[in-house]
């Protein structure tokens, strides 16, 4: 316990500093039944090349590739290897691929910025990628079982016997897709652990739709305004381009929102398709850099990754996480809530999104399971997740947390502001968050 | 004299001959190469082996061939009889030894290189793209005669045999070992291993079955000759190319006795080889090694290409540098209008290269960059927009100041002289016109423009790209039309004035045809777009003697394009013209015609010569060749000239001077044509 508090005070990004020089990503594609054009390393090569050409550095001047993928291809073992070498990093630049469910894409960029803030890089390209339509359809375990029988069986008698041993039960296909999103410890899956945040903090139906139907108008309201200019278009082979993230429904309304049918505790719950984050395929990559490599590649600086944190907590409320993981970050600084410019907490769920802020703001949930005297003062909400989310532009696991670190460092930008925080909550009961700031000096040169 | 073999011996007892040309990159068969390989074989006789490997030191492959620059000074007949007999006693040593013999075969092997290694009992091969296996002769109007024709006959069989021969064309080792043309196609690393363990197992050498022998029964050759002859005959024109055919007629003849082959094969070769077609053929093989001397590789490594304008031409030139592994990012206004280039390129990847790591890995060479940011970071900057000149220098005003110091910037213009373009540039001379051909996935030729002021380093740099991107370079002057365009214009405008005339597209057509073209002037009009051809055509109007027909303007203002449009001269289904079968009998061939359509191509190829547009006669014959598809098997326009008598061209174009008008006039050129 008190390596842990320990631990908590100092954070882990100390040493060097480590700048975030430019950031791009695909558009997400909503993933509607089939395989897209676009395997995961195919998403993640398409994100690092543009972001590569866009700041005009040779890709084999980066010195590694880190990225998150919860589940790659069968031809896609180490993804990071994979896309490296198609990008053209050469046969000599390292590349490992890393794994912590919705949080992959921040762990990698977590990874990458310890190995500057280290001394050990200075130039490094990270991010998350995932092609959940690529996501496999398994035989199940008495199939594989059979299957060694049959290719042991050396006579006709032999599989004769084997073919007759042959069930029903045998053919049950497993969907890798949905098993993943079912928490293996305590059987639950992703939207049940929302149903039970949602009766514990009490948020209604209409607060969710109505919560899904700002996600929407929000991004809407980006693309309108060219708000998303880290997206890079994709290309497939039979002439299609896909520019914008395909899930948004700016026509969405509280009353369409309002007949769609609870699916995942039938018939009564209260999350819905339309207030979840979509499933998605996608993917974002950052470079970072330490401040040495900015000076010497005369780099742009996008802003700085200045902290970081995981935390664990109750796998049946693992949307609670980002309360867990930013907690202590705000703690170390000593910052309340408006010391934030901008919030991205990664929408898994309106339900979800929404027990984060009243545990926030909660003295119980802050005292009892934060060890903190008081609650925070309340995250605005004209600052959280200002350009939409994952209920509207999608999920796409192993990406998503680049992707709000990306966007909320471009809205920074944009904005002017100086300080953010990127969050999401993790699949198993953790969380997982970044704190990031810019130079203003910068901005008035 | 430096030796161009090595010998070793290893624990096994095993010879291993190393062919390594002295002083070259590839090993061809020269005389003098033959003569020492005749000494090393006696040698390794005395050393009774266990058994002998043949294989090459050179990374570009086996043997590449005989020595075709020795073939372009016309031998004689009996001293190439005689060089045949003499090659044919040095393989049959080869053949005859004592102990068995192996070809341990990578990359090219053709042609004698192949014949060479079909005197050895066994042969393996490396399975890869880079190993390629055939006889290419027929392409230089002869046929195999280091005993070609007889051992691939008794490998294969004779359908299988005569068919690889007649055809020219290659195949891979993995191809080749399932026609049995080598014994194993193993991977690089296992191929001194296969070729010893073909030594220690010494099995009887592959023979064609009798069933594949049967074609060879005297009484079916005649059959089976006119069979594979009409094959032929869809291809090309007997008048044109008579080696297929003659090829053909000698194995018909001697088929099945092997001593008379032999006698035949030194016999034919060496007639074929002193006659025009396979001199001409030659002269265009050597001429290509001319263009391709145009450049120096080592003067300038590009690694990134950036294409601005994804229309056909823009996006084709982006897929063809992508695909032949240069990084490449291509520019247009927006994503929507990289789409269709980025399909079509991933359509030109899987037809050529088929393996699908290599078809990825080009996928991912190519880049659509709708922001343009890859300007910065290209070695050469290609612009391939509409023909707008205003549009061209604000695009260049615009990309200059981002472009890298010693980057080669290059418009894929048509028409527009290289003056003019560069003039708002900060550094004109840093401008070339890099002229790609439609299509450019086949047109081996690329026009590098220059002018007085262009850099002569920008010109070496441009030149050194085209032989990256594996094109042959043709530095040209810049002046309307350049070489090609400029000499194909009139022949096209005569072809449309014939038309006015009332000849049918289709005799016209077939006029040209029959000379050599590879396409007639009308379908080739209609092919490239009547609208480039008017643009083209107007822009060199004032170069020009006769003004723009005015059926190719109101074909041009009704939206009648030709292919793309489905309509033009002739109408097309499907991507070919419609041509209506001729009715009754063929009308006898008009020598008018033909000779209307190319002594306009000629005497502006004079114009050419004198002003200066291209360096001297061979480089345009090498031009208009690769450039237009020009009748190979003639030499070019210029060595045609020379052919017939220029005295005798000249005649006639004051001739048809006097009868068609004066743009037939000789231009005052000729005079300095000896």
């Amino acid at each position: 316990m008190t390596q842990r508090v320990h631990e908590q005070n100092i954070g882990r990004l100390h040493g060097r500093r480590v700048c975030v020089v430019d950031g791009a990503r695909t558009p997400f594609l909503k993933v509607r039944g089939r395989p897209s054009p676009f395997r995961a390393s195919d998403l993640a090569l398409a994100a690092g090349r543009a972001l590569l050409n866009r700041v005009g550095l040779a890709p084999d001047s980066v010195d590694q590739v880190v990225l998150g993928c919860v589940s790659s291809g069968p031809d896609e073992a180490n993804i990071a290897r994979v896309v490296a070498l198609r990008l053209g990093c050469g046969e000599q630049v390292p590349a490992w691929t890393v794994q912590r469910n919705c949080a992959s894409g921040m762990q990698a960029l977590e990874s990458a910025a310890l190995d500057i803030a280290g001394g050990r890089s200075h130039l490094v390209l990270a991010g998350g990628t995932e092609a959940m339509s690529h996501h496999p359809v398994m035989l199940n375990e008495l199939m594989t079982a059979w299957l060694g029988t049959w290719n042991q069986a050396a006579t006709i008698g032999a599989r004769g016997r084997a073919l007759l041993q042959l069930r029903p039960a045998h053919f049950r296909l497993v969907v890798a897709l949905l098993r993943g999103l079912t928490d293996p410890v305590v059987g639950l899956s992703m939207g049940q652990t929302a149903e039970e945040l949602a009766e514990r903090f009490r948020i209604t139906r209409a607060d969710m739709d109505a919560y899904a139907l700002r996600s929407h108008q929000r991004l809407g309201q980006a693309v309108d305004q060219d708000g998303l200019e880290e997206i890079e278009p994709l290309y497939d082979g039979d002439g299609n381009v896909y520019a914008y993230d395909d899930g948004l429904r700016p026509d969405s309304s509280i009353e369409a929102l309002g007949r769609l049918r609870p699916v995942f505790d039938r018939p009564v719950g209260r999350v819905t398709a339309g207030n979840s984050a979509q499933v998605s395929d996608g993917a974002a990559m950052l470079l970072l850099a330490s401040e040495e490599a900015v000076e010497r590649l005369d780099l742009p600086v996008l802003g700085r990754i200045v902290d970081s944190q995981w935390a664990g907590l109750d796998p049946a409320q693992m949307g609670l996480g980002p309360v867990h993981a930013m907690a202590p970050i705000m703690q170390r600084h000593g910052f309340d809530s408006d010391d934030i410019d901008v919030w991205e907490i990664n929408e898994a769920f309106a339900a979800q999104v929404l027990a984060c802020t009243s545990a926030w703001t909660s003295t119980d949930y802050c005292r009892d399971s934060l060890q903190r005297d008081q609650a925070f003062a309340p995250i605005r909400d004209d600052r959280l997740n200002i350009d939409g989310g994952g209920i509207s532009l999608g999920h796409p696991v192993g990406a998503s947390g680049a992707r709000i670190t990306l966007h909320a460092l471009k809205a920074m930008r944009r904005e002017g502001w100086r300080r953010g925080i990127a969050s999401l909550c993790i699949g198993g009961g953790q969380g997982g968050a970044l704190l990031l700031e810019r130079d203003l000096t910068g901005d008035l040169a | 004299m430096n030796p161009h073999f090595s010998i070793s011996r290893d624990t096994d007892d095993i010879a291993w001959l190393q062919v390594d040309k002295a002083d070259s990159t590839a090993n061809v068969l020269t005389t003098e190469l033959l003569e020492e390989f005749d000494q090393r074989l006696v040698q390794i006789a005395q050393m009774h082996p266990k058994g002998l490997v043949i294989i090459s030191g050179k990374a570009s492959g086996f043997i590449a061939g005989a020595d075709v620059k020795a073939f372009a000074e016309v031998p004689g007949v009996a001293s190439a009889e005689q060089h045949i007999r003499r090659v044919h006693e040095i393989l049959h040593r080869l053949e005859s030894m004592a102990f068995p013999t192996v070809a341990a075969i990578h990359g090219f092997c053709l042609g004698g290189g192949l014949e060479l290694a079909l005197a050895c009992d066994y042969r393996v091969g490396v399975d890869d793209t880079a190993t390629r296996l055939g006889f290419p002769e027929v392409r230089l109007g002869i046929f195999p005669g280091y005993g070609g024709t007889v051992r691939s006959t008794r490998l294969l069989g004779d359908l299988a045999a005569l068919q690889l021969m007649l055809g020219g064309r290659t195949v891979s080792a993995r191809q080749a070992r399932r026609m049995g043309l080598v014994d194993l196609a193993v991977p690089q690393r296992q191929l001194r291993a296969a070729a010893a363990g073909m030594i220690r197992r010494n099995t009887r050498p592959r023979r064609a079955s009798w069933v594949r022998r049967l074609p060879s029964l005297a009484m079916l050759r005649p059959l089976v000759c006119r069979v594979l002859a009409s094959q032929v005959e869809k291809r090309v024109n007997r008048a044109h190319y008579p080696a297929p055919f003659e090829l053909l007629e000698h194995w018909r003849a001697t088929a099945g006795d092997a001593s008379a082959m032999y006698a035949s094969e030194a016999r034919n070769v060496a007639r074929l080889i002193n006659a025009t077609a396979a001199q001409n053929l030659i002269r265009v093989f050597l001429l290509q090694d001319r263009l391709k001397a145009e450049g120096n590789k080592a003067d300038f490594q590009p690694r990134q290409v950036h294409v601005i304008g994804g229309g056909v031409m823009g996006g084709d030139i982006a897929a063809w540098c992508a695909l032949r592994g240069l990084r490449v990012t291509l520019q247009d206004r927006a994503p929507e209008y990289l789409s269709r280039a980025v399909q079509r390129a991933h359509q030109l990847f899987r037809h050529k290269l088929k393996d699908p790591y290599a078809v990825q890995a080009a996928i991912d060479r190519l880049m659509p960059d709708h922001r343009g940011s890859g300007v910065r970071n290209a070695d050469v900057v290609v612009e391939a927009i509409y023909e707008d000149i205003d549009a061209k220098q604000a695009l260049y005003a615009q990309i200059e100041p981002q472009m890298k110091e010693d980057a080669l910037l290059a418009s894929n213009t048509s028409s527009i002289p290289l003056a003019q373009l560069g003039s708002k540039l900060a550094r004109p001379g840093r401008l070339v016109g890099l002229h790609f051909f439609n299509p450019v996935a086949k047109m081996p030729l690329l026009e590098v423009v220059h002018d007085t002021h262009t850099e002569a380093a920008m010109v070496s740099r441009a030149a050194a790209f085209a032989r990256h991107i594996d094109k042959l370079p043709l530095k040209v002057r810049s002046s309307p039309g350049f070489l090609v365009n400029r000499v194909l214009m009139p022949y096209l405008l005569e072809a449309v004035e014939l038309l006015d005339e009332g000849i049918p597209a289709t005799a016209i057509d077939r006029a040209a045809v029959a000379f050599g073209m590879p396409m007639g002037p009308i379908e080739l009009a209609d092919t490239v777009g009547l609208d480039i051809c008017l643009s083209v055509a107007d822009k060199m109007a004032g170069a020009l003697h006769n003004p723009v027909p005015d059926q190719l303007r109101t074909l041009v203002d009704q939206g009648h394009l030709g292919r793309k449009s489905s309509q033009g001269f002739y109408a097309w289904k499907d991507g070919k013209a419609v041509k209506p079968a001729p009715a009754g009998e063929p009308p006898a061939q008009d020598p008018d015609i033909s000779d209307r359509l190319i002594l306009r191509l000629i005497n502006e190829s004079v114009a050419c010569l004198r002003e200066g547009v291209v360096g001297d006669e061979d480089l345009l014959d090498a031009g208009v060749i690769f450039g237009t598809g020009f009748a190979p098997f003639r030499g070019g326009p210029m060595h045609y000239v020379h052919s017939r008598g220029s005295a005798e061209v000249r005649q006639r174009l004051d001739e048809l001077e006097d009868r068609f008008g004066q743009h037939f006039h000789a231009d005052p050129g000729w005079g300095a044509i000896a």
